[in-house]
């Protein structure tokens, strides 16, 4: 693919991340613009670059940027925080506990050290989900799901913060580490809802629709 | 029998860990078969963190070479680091491969590349999270061969009681001949176990199986004799070497890292081996002769290389690059067929004269000029004569002076201290070279704008070299000319304001020499150093001298020896020395001339360009030296050129 450089001694490809997942989170909605030098096909453009990715790392699409930065289309992400061994009625209590919370203070380490912030304010929903139904038979080992849609601020507010504040409020500690995963990044309505930011360069059809 | 991933459980490690990416595979150019569908499988260690181990060329060629066999597997596995290590021994995760997350335990062949000595505590890590005993004697069918691969295989003494076998030399035509010998062994039903397998890899007369030869020993310490403990193995085994590299153009599909790694670029070999005959050298000694990959192989393999991986950048390696018979049009060339494109192109510069800096000014046409590396290897002309390191001051001079004036502004040059005979004013001499070159160039270039790095690290006497006889300088000695050479350097402010200096302690290249020339006691230090606690001997950060000394003093005098016998002692023409019984070529009465001529400064040519000195390897090795030049150019590439457009 006809990947533009950028300038200067070391030319660097140009491909900006938007708001990239932290480590050791699962997603589902990862966006990256990619810089050409002469237009391409964007099908064929993600399949080439599907070919060249782990397995796990799929490309589902590619659009033609229209007006204005990705970055500028991308507010706010949804989160699934699988909480193992953890009872879905305790989990209610702490996410209860957290959202009766006008401020809540959780410290994270970062470049300049420890520093405490707000865990609440970014967060616009938080929900236990419905227990899944099981099959049959299979016997029931409790995992809390946990329904998150958090709004880009400065400092971000990730998922571990919003999962330190639940043990700052109701003292949560899951015995095993938490599996997240990124389910939506986008523009949040003022339903709540999160809106694709590939859809304006669309035309309005969304992927199941093509 | 099928194998499963443990990524289940090693995914709730990760979370926990640094560098997690390291772990997960999936690489473009990784493999991953059906477990069920291959019969042989091997699990290819580099015993170093994935960082490391990633880029080494030795595995990824063998690794390609394998699977390319329909009825093979081949998986890669790195050193896990220490905050992994203790998290996978506390929920019994086992040692796996980064491909497809399967057990170590479960391959027929758990191969190790050692490219250097300080990977041994690595391989006891490896081994131990892997559920494989870590003596040879106590395995048994269910556990992989444990073999032992790359140039520190020329001695595996101090490793003979935790690897089952040891290949010298060049590993691809060998992968595949052990692997026909397990495919028949187990075809048959593994008659005879274990025993029978090695027994007839040992036949081959070209893989080492330690336990089927006793050392004995005389009282002083020294070696008595190693010989064979069954009538049915060779006296002495050879070393490989692969004929024909045009009919090896390995790798095709290179890998292509997640993690950051220290080598990120398609690098191809354009020849092996090599004949200067530098008495430090061990891989100029054990890799000849020199055979050339021609030029027209090497544009394929980079044209296909670059479009398989996407790299942007080629390294052109060998011993000595700029020696290819082709290589002025090799490099000029490659400059044509991808100047405006991002691809760069590099060649480890490591010959000092006009030449090279020809072959870099091709090179860097696309303006990107970085630095320049010349080893003059030995600071006086007269240790530089000790080394066979053929290069004069006024070269040297000229050389530098001539990339300055070619518009570099940065040169490196590179020495090592504690050389055979080397004095203080033998180091001392580095500083005067390194200001002559700031002086010589600043009057070149017209500008004070510019530098020279002196990189200096210290000597580790080699076995199948001519150094091998070679006593080694204390830790302190070398420690102290260092400081003196430091001292020197900036004993004129002006001068030494342009002069980096970059050095290694004498400690670990005392311990690396213990490694190398080790015997079978030696292993002995290496399993405490372990217990110790110690791993990752290769990363400063890592390694402990104290350890190692204090693991020396508790094992070695027991048996007679301690650390400064096995260092700072000079062996004598006669001793059986503990390699002896394994054949690099070379003719121990040639190299033994060759350290007699050393230390009376006598020079040694170059047989790629004069005639044969019998060294040996030809006639015992049956092999011959493949140079060109075949005559042949490259041509244009007529592809779509990635432009490499400003936006």
């Amino acid at each position: 693919m006809p990947i533009a450089f950028s300038q200067g001694f070391t030319p660097h490809p140009k491909i900006s991340y938007a708001s990239a997942a932290p480590t050791g989170v699962g997603s589902e909605a990862e966006y990256l613009e990619i810089g050409l030098q002469a237009p391409v096909d964007p099908e064929q453009l993600r399949v080439a670059l599907d070919a060249a990715l782990s397995p796990g790392l799929d490309i589902l699409e590619a659009v033609i940027a229209g007006e204005g930065s990705l970055a500028d289309r991308i507010d706010a992400s949804q989160w699934r925080l699988e909480l193992p061994q953890v009872e879905p009625a305790v989990a209610e209590k702490a996410v209860t506990a957290f959202l009766d919370s006008a401020e809540v203070l959780v410290e994270r380490m970062t470049k300049q050290g420890k520093r405490a912030f707000d865990a609440r304010a970014a967060v616009s929903r938080c929900a236990v989900a419905a227990e899944p139904d099981l099959p049959s038979g299979a016997v029931a080992v409790p995992c809390a799901i946990i329904d998150l849609v958090v709004r880009q601020v400065t400092p971000a507010v990730r998922p571990d913060d919003v999962l330190s504040g639940l043990r700052v409020v109701a003292g949560l500690e899951p015995p095993v580490p938490p599996r997240v995963t990124r389910l939506a990044q986008g523009t949040l309505t003022a339903q709540g809802e999160i809106v694709d930011p590939l859809d304006a360069d669309r035309g309005g059809v969304g992927i199941g629709e093509r | 029998m099928s194998v499963s991933s443990v990524f289940p459980q090693l995914e709730q490690l990760l979370p926990r860990v640094s560098k997690p990416i390291q772990y997960v595979g999936g690489e473009l150019g990784a493999v991953v078969k059906d477990w069920d569908e291959t019969t042989v499988r091997w699990a290819l260690m580099y015993p170093d963190a994935y960082e490391v181990g990633l880029p080494n060329q030795g595995v990824q060629i063998l690794y390609e070479v394998l699977n390319e066999q329909a009825d093979v597997l081949a998986e890669r596995t790195y050193a896990v680091w220490p905050d992994l290590e203790a998290l996978m021994l506390e929920n019994g995760v086992p040692q796996f491969t980064v491909d497809a997350h399967r057990p170590v335990k479960a391959f027929d062949v758990f191969g190790l590349s050692f490219a250097t000595e300080l990977g041994y505590t690595n391989m006891l890590c490896a081994l131990k999270l892997a559920g494989i005993p870590l003596d040879s004697a106590d395995r048994d069918e269910s556990h992989p061969i444990v073999l032992a691969g790359g140039h520190a295989s020329f001695n595996p003494e101090p490793i003979a009681d935790f690897i089952d076998a040891a290949v010298l030399g060049d590993g691809e035509e060998a992968v595949l001949e052990i692997t026909g010998i397990i495919r028949e062994w187990k075809a048959e039903g593994c008659p005879g176990g274990r025993d029978e397998l090695l027994l007839r890899l040992a036949r081959t007369e070209s893989i080492y199986v330690p336990r089927f030869y006793d050392v004995d020993y005389l009282p002083d310490g020294r070696i008595q004799r190693v010989v064979p403990n069954r009538p049915d193995v060779p006296f002495r085994v050879a070393k490989r070497t692969t004929m024909d590299l045009d009919a090896w153009p390995y790798p095709k599909k290179p890998l292509v890292p997640l993690a950051e790694t220290v080598h990120e670029r398609y690098a191809v070999e354009i020849f092996r081996g090599c004949t200067r005959g530098c008495r430090f050298c061990q891989a100029g000694m054990i890799t000849r002769p020199v055979r050339e990959r021609s030029i027209t192989t090497v544009g394929q393999m980079v044209k296909e290389g670059l479009e398989f991986s996407g790299f942007n950048e080629v390294g052109l390696l060998s011993l000595s690059s700029a020696d290819h018979s082709e290589i002025g049009d090799m490099c000029s060339g490659l400059a044509e067929q991808y100047a405006d494109t991002n691809v760069s192109l590099s060649l480890p510069s490591t010959r000092v004269d006009a030449f090279n800096i020809d072959l870099a000014q091709e090179l860097s046409r696309n303006g990107r000029r970085t630095g320049l590396t010349f080893a003059p290897e030995g600071g006086s002309e007269r240790i530089r004569k000790v080394i066979n390191k053929m290069v004069t001051k006024e070269d040297l001079i000229r050389t530098v002076v001539t990339a300055y004036s070619n518009g570099w502004r940065q040169v490196k040059l590179y020495f090592m201290c504690g050389l055979p005979s080397e004095t203080d004013e033998d180091v001392l001499e580095i500083a005067e070279m390194a200001h002559e070159v700031i002086r010589a160039g600043r009057a070149a270039a017209g500008t004070k704008d510019i530098r020279c790095t002196v990189s200096i690290g210290g000597f580790v006497p080699k076995p199948h070299t001519p150094f091998q006889w070679a006593p080694m300088d204390r830790p302190e000695v070398i420690d102290g000319r260092l400081k003196m050479l430091k001292n020197a350097i900036n004993s004129d402010r002006s001068l030494g304001r342009a002069i980096g200096f970059r050095y290694h302690d004498g400690e670990p290249s005392l311990i690396e020499g213990l490694l190398s020339r080790g015997d079978r006691r030696v292993g002995k230090v290496i399993r405490r150093v372990w217990e110790k606690g110690g791993r990752f001997d290769g990363w400063s950060e890592h390694f402990s001298y104290a350890r190692w000394v204090e693991a020396c003093d508790e094992v070695l005098p027991g048996m007679g020896v301690d650390l400064d016998w096995f260092t700072t002692r000079e062996r004598e023409e006669l001793e059986v020395l503990p390699w002896d019984h394994l054949d690099s070529g070379l003719d121990k009465d040639w190299l033994w001339q060759d350290w007699q001529d050393s230390m009376s400064e006598f020079e040694q040519d170059d047989c790629r360009w004069t005639p044969c000195f019998d060294c040996g390897v030809c006639p015992s090795m049956d092999t011959e030296i493949q140079i060109g030049p075949t005559g042949k150019k490259l041509l244009p590439l007529t592809p779509v050129k990635n432009l490499r457009v400003p936006v």
